[in-house]
C-alpha cells in the first residue's frame, strides 16, 4: 500500500525533473498584467530573430511574478511597481539577490464619460475624489451627480501606484486610503467599459487603453500649474504628473539568454516595440 | 494459476480502496493546509478584530485586516439569491414531478440541466452586459454593479441544484399518500400543497441548502458584477464584496508570508466552515428519514 504510494510520487517527480531539465534553453518571464502585452511583443519578435531560443510570458500581476523569481519558478519578473523590502528579504534569504532594470514608461490616464462637463481636475481634487471627500461632481465644476469612483482591484500595480502617487501625493507619512465604496474592477477594460457607460463614472487605466468611448481628464499638479494631457510626448519629457516606471527583476546570477533578452528590450529595436505597444520608450 | 488471480483481486481491491478514500484524504490535507497558513494571521491581527474589524485595506500600511463588510456581502448576495431561486425552484420542481407532460417533463430537465452546464465566467460576464445596465436604469442607480445584479445571476446558478435534489425528493414519496389524498376527495393543488410538500420537506430542505452551498462558494461571477467595494452593505441595491471574490482578486498580488497573504488563506478557513456547514445540515435532512 504504501509502496504504491512512494513508487506513484517517485514517477510524478521523477518525470517533473526529466521536463525542467529539457528547459535549458528556454526563458520563463512572469508578473504584471500591465506588462503582458508588451513582453510578449517582445518575446514573439526576439524568438523571430533567434529560432532557437523559446521564450514564455505570463502575466498574473506584479506580485506573482516576484513571487515567482523568489521561488526560483521564472527568470525575470515583469513589474509596474518598486520590489518591496519584504520582498528583497525573502530572497535574500533564498540566496538570491534581485536586480532592477528599468525598461519602459507608462502614463496613467485618469478617464470620464464623454458627456461629463469635467475635462482638468488637480492632483489635489484627484485625491480627493479618489479617498471620498469630494463626492459630487459639482464641487468640481460639473453637473449635480454622485461621483462613481471605479478602481483597479488590489492585485494592480496600477493600483498600488495611484493609490501611492495620487492619493498619498509621494508622502509616506499620509494614510490616504480609496474611498470605501469605491468599485474595484478586475481589469482595465472593465473600467474602459464602466466608464463608457456610466456618466457619472471615474476611473484610471495606463495610457494604452485611451479610446474616444471615454474623455481623457488633463492633470495639474497644482492650480497654478499647466493642465497635461497625457500623450507620449508629455510623459517622456515628465510634464505629465501621473507617469511610472515599468521594471524587469531578475536574479543577479542570471546570464546567457535572460541577459541577451533583456539587452534586446533595451535596444532601439525593443524601445520601438515599446512604443507600438503604446507604452512609452525611456530613451 | 488460482495464487495469481488471488493476487490481481488484491491489487484490484487495493487499488479501488484508494480511489474511494482519496477523497476523504485530499479534504483532510486541504483543511490541514488552510489551517496552518490561514491561523498564522493571528499573528498580527486578533480574532475579533478580524471578524468584526470594518475596514479592509490589506496592502496598506499598517494593514486594516477586518472583513465584516466581506461576511455581510456574502450573506447579501446569498440571501438575495435565495430569495429568487428557492421559489422558482421549487415551482419548477413542482411542475416537472407532478404536473408537466411527459414530452414538456423532458425538454424542461435537459433546459435545466443545460443551465447548469453554463460556465459561471459565461453568465458573468452576459450579467456585465445585459442585467448591470438593466438594474443601474431600472432602479435609478449611479451603478448597475451592484448585489442585486449577483443575486440574481446567483439565482441562475443554484436554480438547477435545487430542482433536481427538489423533485427527486417529490418522487420519493410513495404513491400511496397521493393516492390516499385523491381517494379523500383532494384537489391535485390540495395534493401536492398539503401531501407532497410536506412529505418530501427534508428533501426540499436538503435541495434548499445545497443550492445555498452553491451560492457562496461561486466567485467568477460575483467578482464581474457585484461591483467589489468593502463596504458594509446596507441592501441589495449597493456595490458589495464577498469572501470568494476578495480571495480570487488579490491572491495574485500577495506577498508570500505577509499578513495579507495568512490573511486570505484565513477567508478560506472561514469559507471552508461555512459550506461544511451548510452540508452537513443539508446531510442531516436528507438522511432524516433513513
Amino acid at each position: 500500500m504504501a509502496g504504491i504510494l512512494v513508487a506513484l510520487l517517485m514517477l510524478i517527480l521523477g518525470t517533473n525533473d526529466a521536463l525542467a531539465g529539457s528547459k535549458i534553453s528556454a526563458l520563463q518571464i512572469k508578473g504584471s498584467d500591465t506588462m503582458v502585452n508588451l513582453g510578449q511583443a517582445w518575446a514573439e519578435r526576439y524568438m523571430e530573430e533567434h529560432p532557437d531560443a523559446f521564450i514564455a510570458v505570463t502575466g498574473g500581476g506584479s506580485g506573482t511574478g516576484m513571487a515567482s523569481l523568489i521561488s526560483g519558478t521564472c527568470d525575470i519578473a515583469m513589474s509596474s511597481r518598486n520590489i518591496k523590502q519584504k520582498e528583497i528579504d525573502q530572497a535574500n534569504a533564498k540566496g538570491r539577490s534581485p536586480v532592477e532594470v528599468k525598461v519602459a514608461l507608462d502614463g496613467i490616464a485618469v478617464v470620464v464619460h464623454p458627456k461629463n462637463a469635467v475635462g482638468k481636475l488637480t492632483l489635489d481634487q484627484l485625491a480627493d475624489i479618489f479617498s471620498g471627500r469630494i463626492a459630487n461632481w459639482k464641487q468640481v465644476g460639473g453637473a449635480d451627480a454622485k461621483i462613481v469612483i471605479l478602481s483597479r482591484e488590489v492585485n494592480s500595480g496600477t493600483h498600488v501606484y495611484f493609490k501611492e502617487h495620487v492619493l498619498r501625493k509621494n508622502d509616506p507619512g499620509l494614510k490616504t486610503e480609496f474611498a470605501p465604496n469605491a468599485l474595484m474592477l478586475s481589469s482595465s477594460q472593465a473600467i474602459a467599459d464602466e466608464v463608457a457607460g456610466n456618466p457619472s463614472a471615474i476611473g484610471y487605466y495606463g495610457m494604452g487603453y485611451i479610446s474616444p468611448r471615454q474623455k481623457v481628464i488633463a492633470v495639474a499638479k497644482d492650480e497654478k500649474s499647466e493642465y497635461i494631457e497625457p500623450t507620449i510626448d508629455n510623459v517622456v519629457k515628465n510634464l505629465y504628473p501621473i507617469s511610472r516606471p515599468l521594471y524587469f527583476y531578475f536574479n543577479n546570477e542570471c546570464q546567457g539568454l535572460a541577459k541577451e533578452f533583456i539587452d534586446f528590450a533595451l535596444s532601439p529595436e525593443g524601445q520601438a516595440i515599446v512604443k507600438e505597444t503604446d507604452f512609452v520608450p525611456i530613451k | 494459476m488460482p495464487m495469481l488471480r488471488k493476487f490481481k483481486e488484491f491489487v484490484i481491491e487495493k487499488l479501488i480502496l484508494l480511489c474511494g478514500i482519496a477523497s476523504v484524504i485530499f479534504v483532510a490535507l486541504i483543511f490541514v493546509f488552510l489551517l496552518k497558513e490561514g491561523l498564522s494571521v493571528f499573528k498580527f491581527v486578533r480574532i475579533g478584530e478580524f471578524l468584526a474589524g470594518r475596514s479592509w485595506y490589506p496592502i496598506s500600511e499598517p494593514a486594516q485586516l477586518g472583513i465584516l463588510p466581506l461576511i455581510l456581502g456574502s450573506l447579501w448576495v446569498t440571501f438575495g439569491a435565495a430569495v429568487i431561486s428557492v421559489p422558482i425552484g421549487l415551482g419548477c420542481a413542482v411542475y416537472i414531478a407532478e404536473i408537466a407532460p411527459g414530452r414538456t417533463k423532458e425538454v424542461l430537465k435537459g433546459g435545466i440541466e443545460l443551465l447548469a452546464a453554463i460556465p459561471s465566467v459565461v453568465l458573468g460576464f452576459i450579467g456585465m452586459v445585459t442585467l448591470v445596465p438593466l438594474v443601474k436604469n431600472v432602479f435609478h442607480l449611479s451603478t448597475g454593479l451592484t448585489g442585486l445584479s449577483g443575486s440574481i445571476i446567483l439565482a441562475f446558478m443554484a436554480m438547477p441544484t435545487i430542482v433536481s435534489i427538489a423533485e427527486d425528493a417529490l418522487y420519493a414519496v410513495p404513491k400511496s399518500y397521493k393516492e390516499g389524498a385523491f381517494a379523500l376527495g383532494a384537489t391535485h393543488w390540495q395534493t401536492i400543497w398539503r401531501v407532497l410538500l410536506p412529505a418530501a420537506s427534508s428533501g426540499i430542505v436538503a435541495a434548499v441548502m445545497l443550492g445555498i452551498g452553491r451560492v457562496i462558494g461561486e466567485t467568477m461571477a460575483v467578482m464581474m458584477i457585484t461591483g467589489n467595494s468593502a463596504v458594509i452593505p446596507r441592501g441589495l441595491l449597493e456595490p458589495l464584496r464577498t469572501l470568494t471574490a476578495t480571495i480570487a482578486a488579490e491572491m495574485g498580488e500577495a506577498v508570500v508570508g505577509s499578513e495579507h497573504y495568512f490573511a486570505l488563506f484565513a477567508i478560506g478557513i472561514i469559507l471552508f466552515i461555512i459550506s461544511f456547514a451548510i452540508n452537513v445540515t443539508a446531510d442531516l435532512f436528507l438522511h432524516k428519514h433513513k
